[in-house]
């Protein structure tokens, strides 16, 4: 069976993440920023799965009854978990937001401090 | 795991306690009895003396360090709920739900102080984050307590980001999460653990605020609620220094010398940048939260020397810089303008407080005799004994006579320029708070006396 190199899925997580981290820095968007978070946590979740495959092949070609790579795969369910509750709080953030200033633009904020 | 459990437990009596009463004097009772119960059952765990045995396959474990990480936030939390319990009563109609989050924090907080594995720190992080947003913006209708709430969940999220991308290519390398499996020997450190480890240092100084990535702290800290900024100013800060210190020492131990000029440009970064921008501010809270960067570079010198000296340091440090910090906080709570010359001619209506506030701004200072000195003490010769690092100890050193500048500025309005303007407050303390105050006090300088009663134990 051919396995996909590990190297692929490293270069499309890393490709994933370095969009959310620019997405972040340069978008004025409270949404849009919020989604690139969002990015940024579901490029690690397809790094640790592909790791996670990666350990368990090496582990299995050595012991077929092998559980190595499946604490990754919980990993991800963690990660998921955490992420739904950051939504959670953090629409709620935006949304109180958006009834005192009636718009999610980061800008806005700025010229409030003086 | 006492503390665990009893606090998460708590944590969901607040939020039924605020459906069987209405009476916000009662709900602040239950909540500094159940500080009292979490402390009594952490200590009774460190004698010997567990109610619960579970088996977390290794991923969580304290040892003493742990316990008296514990038992300092603890203690903390209870000067903190004593002091500041009429603020958060007014913070809000429902105070306990408000008492609720404190409490979960507290949990996540707990996990902290015993994680073994990296999926426990990240557990324990997100257990303490995800409250505190909701606190930082628990103000609803205050714009500046909204963008705190906004700046302090980007910020926040970001970094945690940064932090799972760090744990993934930890474990992609080395196939686990446990810190001890991590452990990386001189010689083995290839690329992909170098980038996880940088990930790691880069998000965690994040958490603890260190320059350069310091720029949400002023504005978060001054946006939110002063009640809350105390707590998360002191308690929660110190959780992540904790962190910061027990993930390098088990994971990135033996690569001291790989790491040590990143993390020591941060330090320099952060005392310099704390303490140079603290003394242009006009408001003491904004003071306050500038002070608390220079701080955190002082705390991350014993992140740096990792040895018995900076463990026993650092725990000081937290009681130090906790006690001195909440009693400032809940007088500045009090208060409606938080500009130093509200402060003008106070020790002469309130002597007891001025006082009790003098004692705690000399210990921030480190002034022999008080806490904060050998808090910082500690720090310096820790590295020190470390060697070969005496530039890093004269920029401490220096950065320490420049913060003398800005706390005495607010020691000086208080008690040597008269009230001249009549707009000044006037703002009255209850006889209990005044007492507590004193006892803040008096626990500073027993601790600037008798530092080995606290490190007795490590």
């Amino acid at each position: 069976m051919q396995v996909m190199p590990i190297n692929y899925y490293i270069f499309l997580s890393i490709a994933l993440f370095t969009i959310g981290i620019v997405g972040v820095l340069t978008r004025r968007n409270v949404i849009i920023i919020f989604m690139c978070i969002e990015l940024m946590l579901n490029a690690v979740n397809v790094l640790l799965v592909a790791f996670s495959k990666m350990h368990h092949l090496n582990a299995y070609a050595l012991d077929r009854a092998t559980t190595a790579g499946t604490e990754a795969q919980l990993f991800v369910f963690f990660i998921m978990v955490v992420a739904a509750a950051e939504v959670t709080v953090g629409l709620a953030i935006i949304v109180m937001l958006y009834r005192n200033i009636h718009s999610v633009d980061i800008n806005f904020l700025n010229r409030l401090k003086h | 795991m006492n503390a665990i459990i009893l606090s998460t437990l708590w944590g969901v009596l607040m939020m039924y306690a605020g459906f069987a009463t209405s009476n916000k004097k009662t709900v602040s009772v239950i909540a500094v009895l159940g500080v009292i119960a979490v402390l009594v059952s952490n200590w009774l765990e460190f004698l010997g003396l567990p109610f619960f045995n579970i088996d977390t396959k290794g991923m969580l474990g304290y040892n003493a360090f742990g316990f008296l990480f514990n038992a300092v936030t603890h203690a903390t939390l209870l000067m903190y709920f004593l002091l500041s319990a009429k603020e958060i009563e007014g913070s809000s109609k429902t105070p306990s739900d408000h008492y609720a989050l404190i409490f979960f924090i507290t949990a996540g907080i707990s996990v902290i102080a015993g994680f073994k594995s990296l999926l426990m720190l990240f557990i324990g992080i997100e257990i303490i984050s995800i409250p505190l947003y909701v606190l930082a913006g628990s103000d609803k209708s205050n714009l500046k307590s909204n963008e705190a709430a906004l700046k302090y969940f980007l910020m926040g999220s970001f970094s945690t980001g940064l932090l799972l991308m760090g744990i993934a290519l930890l474990y992609g390398d080395s196939g686990t999460f446990y810190l001890e499996g991590i452990n990386i020997g001189i010689g083995f450190l290839t690329p992909m653990k170098t980038m996880g480890m940088v990930l790691l240092m880069v998000s965690m100084a994040f958490k603890v605020s260190a320059a350069p990535f310091h720029f949400w702290t002023p504005d978060v800290y001054d946006g939110t609620p002063t009640v809350y900024t105390s707590f998360m100013a002191t308690i929660v800060k110190a959780a992540g220094f904790f962190a910061f210190l027990k993930l390098f020492e088990t994971a990135f131990g033996k690569v001291h010398a790989q790491w040590e000029v990143l993390l020591s440009v941060i330090i320099v970064l952060t005392i310099v940048v704390g303490n140079v921008t603290a003394v242009f501010q006009q408001s003491v809270k904004r003071m306050l939260s500038y002070s608390s960067i220079a701080q955190a570079g002082f705390m991350l010198l014993g992140v740096y020397s990792m040895n018995l000296m900076a463990k026993q340091g650092i725990i000081l440090y937290f009681a130090a810089y906790g006690f001195a910090s909440i009693g400032l906080f809940a007088v500045l709570a009090k208060f409606k303008d938080h500009s130093i010359e509200g402060l003008n001619g106070f020790a002469k209506k309130q002597p007891v407080i001025a006082g009790s506030m003098l004692v705690s701004l000399l210990s921030l200072t480190g002034i022999p005799l008080t806490a904060g000195f050998f808090a910082k003490y500690y720090m310096i010769l820790s590295v020190l004994k470390y060697g070969n690092n005496l530039w890093l100890v004269i920029i401490a050193i220096l950065g320490a006579a420049v913060s003398v500048y800005y706390y005495f500025r607010v020691i000086q309005a208080m008690y040597f320029k008269d009230e001249a303007d009549a707009t000044v407050e006037q703002v009255g303390f209850s006889k209990s708070f005044q007492l507590l105050m004193v006892v803040n006090a008096i626990v500073l300088l027993v601790l600037g006396i008798h530092p080995d009663w606290l490190m007795l134990f490590l």
